[in-house]
């Protein structure tokens, strides 16, 4: 029976994993921490409590944790895996993009890995270089696999819920910074839509910003402030970068004539990039360049001076935009605070 | 004699292995099979005992990228199996596979693996699943002795052990990582000895004798669905072929292969049949009949329609 309740972020994906544990009885829950102890940041708090052995610890083994859940998913089991940084995973990366991936294409559809990895990543203050990473591109980067941010409390609930339901290995990315910054009214057991699907946070004339993430809570802070100024942005949350749903973009693109692509991972060899890709393959006629915001070729420093001086801020997302609306035509250079390009891409397409 | 049936069994399903090995050494050299190839030929006794006792219906192997022989002795059909190394239509995973990545899902056999290692944990994690779904199967992980030093197999087997999972994790020690002796690889070459610091039980078996490893197989599961959890047995056997087709096999010292030639099992087991009585003749017909099998099966495979392109982009997402 559906019914909203006002819940933390953390608390919704709690509301969804409890969903998905009571209503699928093939669902695991597994992780370092996440049994006894809650999970780190508090999320899976009370779950095995409720469902006992269906939610358990596991050694810090993300590599036994990931092919654990490849092959219990194999075996019709629908595992859900926690690895609790995104930067962990690179530790068992085999096992999403050797194995888990691989498991329908080569049995022609005979076996199948319903997994779902939860993890969550990007900077915070204080945290390191291991521990700050963007790592979407990564994973939207293998067929086989599919993979959301959910950056609202209601997509930590709806997002999660798909993934699971979803017959396809499946990375959500969540994010620890929204986990307890306040609470939301959250409609609690509503329809489990399929995956994909982006979603417009503010409709608006002059220009197109796609984002995901957190990063989002920035960009929309960026385009209130801009509002101000006269200039109306519309910032589209993708919510599944794989799945892509390219024709909201394209047809927003066409309305406003205008791209902005804002994520906080790097921005050399990222999903922006595909994006401004796959608009301009599509022939979509633009006003002035397209523009990509991202983290600039660099580590991640710890000092929360250092980096917020790569992380891109509201006011550098804000800049950007601005220029983009005031671009006069194909010259028109945008440049970083720090000294990094912005990459302004397609010189000559007006 | 119900022991020489027995070993008679055991004796073909070896030459299967050995004569689809050979008759895939043939469509190598001829270029109709293309790519990096693995060959099993020496190491026949361990799939042959380990499949004789698995329960196959419910039971799941996870063998390495030298898995031509465990996909037989999990009786998928060789037709199957040339037609997939042939990339044809027919092939058991459509050319999708290839040599080093066949899956058998419905012989019990969840795929090779051209990971070294990466087996291991998907094992733990079917029998995972069997801890919660009452089928009581069985998973056996196997993999060369040179997989032991991956992480991914030190985390299975803690993770196997800590949760009593259903595993038996079974190296085949053909005493070569790669090209590489594993003697110069480890401190400690006795491998079985590691089950000892996962708090489980580890042995050291005759892996040229399939009924040795038949019963230690057969022991390590009934342990495993009992609920005792894993076990670790490492079966003591070797290559007489190359890594791969191809490989000169420099490394191995003088006299290396001779004794590797003098140890394997289809010699010995055809010596110990005839001394329990069995006749030459009747052994000679055995091993012509399967060769007959392979070679009708290879000339199937071989007059099959290629895999159809248009259907490469099928079956990436559900």
């Amino acid at each position: 029976m559906p019914e909203t309740k006002n819940l933390s972020y953390a608390e919704s994906v709690n509301a969804a994993l409890r969903r998905a544990l009571a209503e699928r009885p093939e669902t695991l829950l597994f992780g370092e921490d996440v049994g006894a102890p809650g999970g780190v940041f508090g999320v899976t708090k009370g779950l095995r409590k409720e469902f006992g052995e269906r939610v358990f610890d596991t050694p810090i083994s993300e590599s036994a944790i990931l092919g654990g859940a490849v092959g219990a998913a194999v075996f019709g089991r629908r595992p859900i895996a926690e690895i609790m940084w995104a930067d962990f995973s690179l530790v068992a990366f085999d096992q999403l993009v050797n194995q888990a991936a691989n498991v329908r294409y080569v049995s022609r559809g005979a076996l199948s890995a319903p997994l779902t990895v939860r993890t969550q990543q990007g900077n915070a203050p204080g945290a390191c270089a291991q521990h700050s990473q963007s790592l979407e591109a990564l994973f939207a980067h293998v067929p086989g696999l599919r993979v959301c941010l959910p950056a609202t409390h209601q997509d930590a609930y709806d997002l999660l819920l798909s993934a699971i339901w979803c017959d396809d290995p499946v990375i959500v990315i969540e994010n620890r910074t929204l986990y307890h910054a306040g609470k939301q009214e959250v409609r609690l057991g509503g329809e489990v839509r399929p995956v994909g699907g982006a979603a417009v946070r503010r409709p608006g004339r002059d220009v197109t910003v796609l984002t995901w993430g957190a990063l989002q809570h920035r960009v929309l802070e960026a385009a209130d402030r801009l509002a101000a100024d006269g200039i109306d942005a519309e910032v589209i949350d993708a919510r599944w970068v794989r799945p892509l749903d390219l024709d909201a973009v394209l047809a927003s693109v066409r309305r406003t004539g205008r791209l902005v692509v804002a994520h906080e991972a790097h921005t050399v060899g990222g999903v922006g990039g595909e994006v401004l890709a796959a608009v301009a393959e599509a022939g979509v006629p633009l006003r002035c360049p397209p523009v990509r915001v991202g983290t600039p070729d660099t580590r991640i420093p710890a000092a929360p001076g250092l980096a917020a001086a790569v992380i891109p801020s509201a006011e550098v997302i804000a800049e950007a935009i601005t220029k983009s609306v005031r671009a006069q035509g194909p010259s028109s250079k945008l440049v970083h605070p720090t000294g990094f390009d912005l990459v302004p891409w397609c010189a000559g397409m007006s | 004699m119900p022991e020489t049936a027995a070993l008679l069994a055991h004796l073909e399903s070896m030459w299967r292995i050995r004569s689809f090995e050979e008759e895939v050494t043939r469509l190598r050299a001829a270029g109709d099979i293309v790519g990096s190839v693995h060959l099993c030929n020496g190491q026949e006794a361990i799939y042959t005992g380990a499949c004789a006792a698995l329960d196959l219906t419910r039971d799941a192997v996870f063998p390495t990228y030298r898995g031509h022989g465990w996909t037989l002795a999990c009786g998928a059909p060789p037709h199957t199996l040339f037609a997939e190394l042939l990339g044809r239509a027919t092939g058991i995973n459509g050319g999708r596979g290839g040599s080093a990545y066949l899956t058998a899902p419905g012989h019990g056999m969840y795929g090779e693996n051209s990971i070294v290692g990466a087996g291991a944990p998907i094992a733990a994690g079917a029998a995972l699943a069997a801890t919660f779904d009452g089928s009581g199967r069985v998973a056996l992980a196997a993999f060369g002795d040179g997989a032991m030093n991956q992480g991914a197999v030190h985390e299975a087997m803690n993770f196997a052990a800590v949760r009593s999972l259903p595993v038996i994790f079974l190296v085949e020690n053909n005493h070569y990582s790669e090209l590489t002796p594993i003697a110069d690889m480890v401190r400690v070459d006795r491998l079985f000895k590691r089950a000892s610091a996962y708090g489980f039980p580890g042995a050291r078996i005759d892996g040229n004798d399939p009924e040795a490893v038949r019963q230690a197989v057969a022991e390590a599961a009934r342990r495993a669905r009992s609920g005792a959890g894993p076990v670790l047995l490492e079966a003591m056997t070797q290559r007489i072929v190359g890594h791969y087709i191809g490989d000169a096999q420099h490394y191995r010292p003088a006299g290396d292969l001779d004794a590797a030639l003098a140890a394997e099992p289809i010699g010995r087991l055809t010596r110990e049949l005839l001394a329990l009585g069995a006749t030459q003749a009747e052994l000679d017909e055995l091993t012509a009949r399967v060769d007959r099998e392979i070679a009708d099966a290879s000339a199937r495979a071989l007059a099959d329609p290629l895999a159809d392109p248009s259907t490469v982009l099928e079956h990436l997402y559900a």
